[in-house]
């Protein structure tokens, strides 16, 4: 099997915009803020941790493919820029698109401007906006990604669970390893919403909605972080364990684990924990004996879905980089899927 | 494993063929039913009775006379109750794929599936119960949860009794190319030994409401590469497939139906919605496909098109297919089953995939007989009457929102 190396990161969060806020927030361990979701037909808001306007808006935003687009395509691109290394403009001379694969994973996608269109189609589908219905297609983002590097990549967008930004590395590993393309984009991204707020609401009081995007490009060749001096691997992935054929959270999350090394108190797990105890306790049950140390993103910068699966893996190549540990598993136990982690390493 | 360990091998080169195949149309249930149906060129469009169109500019669709119960399988009764139209669209096509690949749980199953609006159905009534002050809340999380593609998956998952990782493709038109690309690509590359694969789409009011606004329905006649074509016309349906390696289907001594032998996806970045006029990534499907399956375009007897009648799409495949086949265009036969079916949008490339096998099997083309003057551009001969044929190599075209772009070779099986 090809080995896969990291070559860049990059993140939209409600800490900010970019790898620094995200991870000087996930540092300083103190919950981000909530601030107001704008209810809509007369209800009142919902609180949730929301991306800031940025302090340097990313000339990708500029592109004409991006200046209507939703959210979800703004944070994917903006977090898809920054893992090329391309957070100014233009394409490197290096960079041959036709051999860049993109995946973007999504839970939920284009919600708002799905929200808003089908509000108007219910007012009057003859004045419904034609400008918002392209939008809302789930490949939205990953169109925009290839749209701003001008080139024919291969290119995907996945749709499930948390676990989903899981499934789209292992994808791209693939393709690498295959040869189909040389580097690969891999994106998770979501938008917050009223209505989704809502509906996260329903299954577990406590929950705090959020939206960003993460991303993480790999490549067959290792490339050395220049600050850190270290070249990340995606060592492995584990199988999907599906919460079907009487399989349930409890026990998926129990057969994840049992596919990532023992317990090693020099290792790093970056767990999917919200802390919000009826969601977190199967994945607690299947790490209960786990010595090593330990991070959970989501009480900080809140469930933002695939996004939040995708920080768990920044932060475990974080750790990595700076040479706190030299191997970290990310544990992503799913809402409502299926249970999957993976285990990234300092490449020897 | 999704990923093993660096120090995993597979082997590669596998060759994959077809063990079972699945379908559920507006033509009907069923490979016979919808055989008859392409054959002879049959059309399914009435007007919709799923939602309100009297402020659309279109009316019709192929809308699928579904049956309200599931197949029968391994779903609880709690289960058959909360299907949605998604999901149960999905489970006839897959049962009968499943049942005529003769496979059994006993292992795990990868699941590659396509699809570009999953449950919407439920999606828009959430919404619809979430809009009033005070909100609904009775059903909300079924509905929440139906939404979302992952449960036709499970679902999908519990009818058969299996396990397995699931791959969900949302690359609008073309998902359920893409789907059954992939899962072509994981055995061949020696991943899994056998993979169930497809596509499947319900209609909904957002989607069709989304088309009108586009004012890219149709609101005459669905005719693909007719000169004076106006649009498209929507479809609902699923289509499945039972993929084994040649080797794994032939040490159990199954039925093939076909073989796979090229697949290829590319990505237009020409416009969201519209595809570059010369057809370029088109192009370039088509010619990876052929590549890949060691194929030149004269050895192509039957191509599938997208060709969805509005006058952008066909106006571009009709030029990528001339680019593609050059000297042969004219030999090569085309035609367009959205003509009979509508287009199904996730299920498109799926069900194209079928009527491929269909022909292949049955040796005859699908015709359209709809087309009055054919588009100029159209360097191949549309197929116009039902036609009997030799058909060796099929090839099928998706191209979908957002440029993606999927083509599939399909080899006959003697």
């Amino acid at each position: 099997m090809t080995r896969i190396y990291v070559t860049g990161i990059g993140a939209v969060s409600p800490a900010g915009w970019g790898i620094p806020p995200l991870l000087a927030a996930l540092d300083g361990g103190t919950p981000i803020p909530t601030r107001a979701l704008p209810g809509s037909w007369g209800h009142p808001p919902r609180s949730a941790r929301l991306v800031p306007n940025p302090t340097v808006r990313p000339a990708v935003l500029a592109h004409p493919r991006l200046r209507r687009a939703s959210a979800i395509s703004q944070y994917a691109a903006a977090a898809a820029m920054e893992a090329l290394g391309l957070p100014g403009s233009g394409v490197p001379s290096d960079l041959d698109p036709s051999r860049l694969g993109i995946i973007v994973g999504v839970h939920t996608g284009s919600m708002r401007y799905s929200i808003r269109f089908y509000g108007e189609v219910l007012r009057d589908p003859s004045t419904a906006s034609p400008v918002l219905f392209p939008e809302t297609v789930f490949n939205a983002p990953a169109s925009h990604i290839a749209a701003f590097l001008n080139g024919t990549p291969r290119t995907y967008t996945l749709v499930g669970d948390q676990t989903v930004f899981l499934q789209a590395l292992a994808t791209g590993a693939h393709w690498l390893a295959d040869g189909r393309v040389d580097r690969c984009l891999v994106v998770s991204a979501e938008e917050s919403d009223w209505l989704m707020a809502t509906a996260l609401g329903l299954f577990a009081k406590g929950l705090v909605h959020s939206e960003g995007a993460g991303a993480v490009c790999l490549a067959r060749t290792p490339q050395v972080d220049a600050v850190h001096g270290v070249t990340v691997e995606l060592d492995r992935i584990t199988s999907m364990q599906l919460y079907a054929r009487h399989a349930t959270r409890h026990s998926a999350a129990i057969a994840m684990r049992e596919e990532l090394p023992p317990d090693d108190p020099t290792e790093l797990l970056c767990d999917s924990q919200t802390g919000v105890l009826a969601v977190d306790d199967a994945e607690c049950q299947a790490w209960t004996s786990w010595s090593g140390l330990r991070q959970s993103v989501k009480p900080i910068v809140g469930e933002a879905l695939s996004a939040a699966a995708a920080w768990q893996s920044l932060q475990a190549i974080h750790a990595i980089r700076s040479r706190t540990v030299t191997a970290a598993n990310v544990s992503v136990v799913g809402s409502n899927e299926a249970a999957v982690g993976a285990r990234w390493v300092a490449a020897s | 494993m999704l990923l093993p360990p660096p120090h995993h091998r597979f082997t590669s080169g596998h060759r994959v063929v077809v063990t079972g195949a699945g379908i559920i149309s507006a033509l009907g249930m069923g490979w016979q039913t919808n055989a008859e149906g392409f054959r002879s060129g049959r059309t399914a469009f009435r007007p919709v009775t799923l939602f309100d169109t009297q402020r659309h500019r279109a009316s019709q669709a192929a809308e699928v006379d579904l049956p309200q119960d599931p197949p029968p399988g391994f779903l609880s009764r709690r289960s058959a109750r909360r299907l949605n139209r998604a999901s149960r669209l999905l489970l006839w096509a897959a049962a009968e794929a499943w049942q005529q690949a003769a496979w059994r749980p006993d292992s795990p199953v990868p699941m590659v599936l396509g699809t570009t609006s999953c449950g919407m159905d439920c999606g828009e009534a959430f919404f619809r119960a979430a809009m009033p002050a005070p909100p609904a809340k009775h059903h909300q999380a079924t509905r929440s949860l139906g939404y979302q593609g992952q449960r036709q998956a499970l679902d999908l998952a519990e009818l058969l009794g299996i396990q397995g990782p699931v791959l969900l493709i949302a690359n609008a038109c073309a998902s359920g190319a893409n789907a059954i690309g992939h899962a072509w690509e994981l055995l061949r590359t020696g991943r899994f030994a056998r993979a169930i694969t497809g596509g499947y789409d319900a209609l909904s009011h957002l989607v069709f409401a989304g088309f009108d606004s586009l004012q890219a329905l149709s609101t005459t006649t669905c005719r693909p590469f007719d000169a004076n074509r106006d649009g498209l016309a929507l479809g609902e349906g699923a289509a499945v497939l039972c993929l084994e390696t040649l080797d794994a289907a032939t040490a159990r001594g199954a039925d093939i139906l076909a073989e796979i032998v090229g697949y290829g996806a590319t990505t237009d970045s020409h416009h969201l919605t519209q595809p570059h006029p010369d057809g370029d990534a088109a192009l370039a499907a088509m010619r990876e496909a052929c590549r890949v399956a060691g194929l030149v375009p004269g050895d192509i007897q039957y191509v599938n098109a997208h060709g969805t009648g509005t006058p952008l799409n066909d106006a571009a495949e009709a030029k990528a297919i001339a680019r593609w086949a050059g000297d042969t265009a004219h030999r090569i036969p085309v035609s367009s089953t959205k003509a009979s079916i509508g287009h199904l949008l996730g299920a498109a490339g799926a069900v194209e995939a079928m009527v491929c096998l269909m022909a292949l099997r049955g040796q005859w083309l699908p015709p359209q007989l709809q087309v009055g003057q054919l588009d100029p551009t159209c360097a191949f001969p549309l197929v116009r009457q039902p036609t009997t044929a030799p058909v060796e190599h099929a090839l099928t075209n998706s191209f979908g929102f957002g440029g993606s772009n999927a083509s599939l070779v399909f080899r006959r099986w003697l």
